[in-house]
């Protein structure tokens, strides 16, 4: 008999989702949503909905609500890019994936934040292909030496380049998905490939309150036709963009992530759909949106718990921090975060690396919310009985000189009973002082050049890669940029792409 | 910790109660100089003023529309009642936000308040040929591909709250749409609000179509939003940067100086 529970941690009585779904339902049907997308206005006539074309509102009813809840997949699997491993991303399995699209990066020596280039970005990309607790990548870093209206897909084309991890990302322009799911399907070999193994998920963010932008909602078309997941951010802020409440957020954040639901399913019934968001608490001294706020986290830990009532794949912007440098309020933010996120079982939690309200990413950072990553996987594995007896027959003639570091039972349990931190200080004192009285911030410094030197990054098959380039320049050329940025694969000047 | 704060609460409060008797008599006082007024008139008006005040203070609305209407209604000066009523009061409320007392929502309140205000004293002021006193003519919007209205609409509401004539262009704005609409009405200001870090660029193309149209320096340039910061607007060669809405009005009304 199993006698290990998985910790959970669940917010709302089931009456209380019942009601805030309801009140989703009502507000769907009676004060509708607006899209702002012309095909999608097709797609819900053509399905019998009132739409009211002068305003692009759309009158959703309960019943489309249900039918499309009941043929949107409540599990998705997810592949790397070799196509071999699989992730499970539904129930209550926990991947967390680094924060996204940050315009930003800290540099480690000025402790500044600067605008990031190719490559930070691909440093970024290398590092988090490296650490283990980061189950997916995420295209983090907005490059600023390529175009802005070209820098959706350049992120994806470097993380495809030098990562083998399936991927979180987005378009910022209904022309970027093209050349994005051109790159995909190149390294997959086929759509159909690449739609019995999905390697990216994308994001679309309706806009609070109650809207579905053009670009966001095509977004979803687009992926729901291609067999891509789509991961939908409503993201109301309490007391501006939606109702102060922490529960009438709630009700407004399922009625828009439903309606992206229901276009994704109008656009390709059984279209893989992941139930997510990046809500916030809205300080209403600072007027900004804090992330690390703990109502914050309720808000995501509650959505959650209502899309698992729904039967979905679930997502979240946890394990982050508003904190501008490697400060402990960037270190408590996300570790609450991150303990949260995973004992509310949430599928896909993007966070680790990020600071400032979703703007700036950090590798240091990103070294240390790994571990404190490994360790929410660590609780949420739970306590588990490993052998029967537990432990009686290791008293077997026991004396006062009995220790346990040297029984067998010990060298055996003890690499999966404990995980073992590489920049969490547990030196003692004088050791620490030895090692020249080093801050987190800074051991983790070391950890990333380290794991950067010692680890060949995991390229592209070379003749893939050059399809990916060809499609990168195209989409370049289309506007107006020919020179890409040169990238450095390895130490030496020589290994260059893209000159 | 605890105690501090609440140490710190009843100081508040203690303070806020001092300020309340000195206020009220000061009220006392000014009842008692208007009883030993002759003039009904002035009693009244005075009154109304310290209503006007108290409306938009208290963010009531109704109050402060129906206060408009009295005026008009007695042919109360204006431009005095919003001089000496209404922006007297919206003052206090930017006080009051200094002093941590008066958070966002409050502050939003009585801006609309004074919209609504001033939306019925304009029309009569037209109608009397009467100039509105305007500290200059702001156009304001999100930029294009950014759909985010309500930092935007904060600074619109307190600049104009503040005696700037707004033109509200809202969100998702062509770059375009901004040199037109300050071009035809002759703005002083143009402002650019931004949420998202991919659409905050627009922020710097505008400057540069500006510059296309040698148009540059013709309009003070005020960015703001979420991910812009005082080095971008720097960078970017904008006139202004505003953190908030409350800093908005200050650095507006700073560049009037320049």
């Amino acid at each position: 008999m199993n006698l290990t529970i998985r910790p959970k941690l669940e917010l709302l009585k089931k009456e209380l989702i019942e009601k805030i779904i309801e009140e989703a339902y009502i507000i769907l049907e009676k004060q509708g949503v607006y899209v702002e997308n012309i095909e999608a206005l097709e797609l819900f006539k053509e399905a019998g909905i009132r739409v009211d074309d002068e305003t692009q509102r759309v009158f959703i009813t309960s019943q489309l609500v249900e039918d499309s809840l009941s043929s949107t997949p409540s599990v998705i699997k997810l592949y790397d890019r070799s196509g071999d491993k699989e992730f499970i991303v539904g129930e209550d399995e926990v991947h967390f994936d680094p924060g996204s699209t940050a315009v930003t990066i800290i540099d480690h020596k000025t402790q500044e934040q600067r605008k990031a280039l190719t490559e930070d970005l691909v440093k970024f990309t290398r590092l988090t292909d490296c650490l283990d607790h980061l189950h997916f990548q995420s295209t983090g870093i907005i490059s600023s030496d390529v175009p802005e209206i070209i820098s959706d897909s350049y992120r994806l084309y470097i993380c495809l380049q030098f990562s083998e991890k399936p991927i979180v990302t987005g378009t910022f322009r209904v022309e970027g998905f093209k050349p994005m799911k051109d790159m995909l399907v190149a390294v997959r070999g086929s759509e159909k490939a690449l739609e019995e193994r999905p390697l990216a998920i994308f994001d679309a963010c309706p806009s609070p309150a109650l809207k579905w932008s053009n670009l966001t909602t095509q977004s979803l078309i687009d992926c729901a036709r291609a067999g891509i997941p789509s991961e939908l951010i409503s993201m109301g802020m309490t007391g501006a963009t939606s109702p102060v409440t922490i529960a009438g957020t709630l009700v407004q954040h399922v009625a828009e992530n439903l309606c992206g639901l229901v276009i994704c399913q109008l656009a390709k019934k059984g279209a893989p759909v992941i139930f997510g968001g990046s809500p916030s608490s809205f300080d209403m001294r600072k007027g900004t949106t804090p992330m690390g706020a703990i109502e914050t986290m309720m808000i995501d830990s509650a959505y959650a718990q209502i899309a698992k009532h729904l039967n979905l794949p679930t997502h979240a912007y946890m394990g982050l921090s508003d904190a501008k440098i490697n400060d402990s309020q960037a270190g408590l933010e996300t570790g609450i975060g991150a303990v949260l996120a995973a004992l509310s079982g949430i599928n896909v939690i993007s966070g680790p690396g990020m600071m400032d309200f979703e703007s700036c990413q950090s590798l240091e950072k990103l070294v240390i919310d790994n571990e404190i990553c490994g360790m929410a996987y660590r609780l949420i594995e739970g306590i588990s009985q490993r052998e029967d007896p537990i432990a009686t027959n290791l008293f077997d003639g026991f004396t006062k000189e009995t220790q346990f570091l040297s029984m067998p039972h010990t060298r055996k349990w003890y690499r999966q009973e404990h995980i073992f931190p590489r920049v969490i200080d547990r030196d003692t004192y004088d050791y620490w002082v030895s090692l020249g009285k080093k801050s987190m911030d800074d051991r983790a410094s070391e950890e990333a050049e380290k794991i950067l030197r010692e680890n060949s990054p995991s390229l592209l098959d070379k003749n893939i890669f050059q399809e990916l380039h060809k499609i990168m320049l195209s989409d370049a050329r289309n506007n107006s940029f020919s020179a890409l940025p040169e990238i450095k694969i390895g130490s030496s000047p020589k290994e260059l792409i893209g000159s | 910790m605890l105690k501090g704060r609440s140490m710190n609460r009843k100081m508040r409060k203690e303070k806020l109660k001092k300020e309340k008797n000195t206020k009220e008599r000061i009220v006392e006082k000014e009842k008692n100089r208007n009883k030993l007024n002759s003039k009904g008139e002035n009693v009244s008006k005075e009154e109304l003023l310290t209503k006007m005040k108290k409306s938009i203070i208290e963010g009531n609305k109704d109050e402060a529309k129906a206060l408009a209407r009295e005026a008009v209604e007695k042919h109360v000066d204006l431009n005095e009642a919003i001089d000496e009523g209404y922006v007297p009061g919206i003052q206090k409320v930017g006080d009051l936000w200094e002093e941590g007392e008066y958070f966002l929502p409050e502050l939003i309140t009585s801006a609309e308040c004074m919209k609504a205000a001033m939306g019925v004293l304009k029309p009569e002021l037209k109608k009397a040929q009467i100039k509105a006193k305007s500290l200059g003519k702001v156009v304001i919007g999100t930029v294009e591909g950014d759909i985010h209205d309500i930092g935007k609409s904060l600074v619109s509401s307190m600049l104009s709250a503040n005696g700037f004539e707004v033109i509200d262009l809202g969100a998702d704005v062509k770059l375009e749409k901004f040199i037109e609409m300050a071009e035809a009405e002759d703005a002083d200001f143009i402002c650019l609000s931004a949420l998202l870090t991919t659409t905050m660029l627009g922020q710097k193309k505008f400057i540069e179509l500006l510059k296309e149209k040698n148009l540059f320096g013709r309009f003070k340039i005020m960015v703001g939003g979420a991910p812009v910061n005082q080095k971008w607007a720097d960078d970017i060669s904008a006139d202004g940067y505003a953190e908030n809405a409350m800093t908005a009005v200050k650095e507006a009304k700073n560049l009037l100086r320049k």
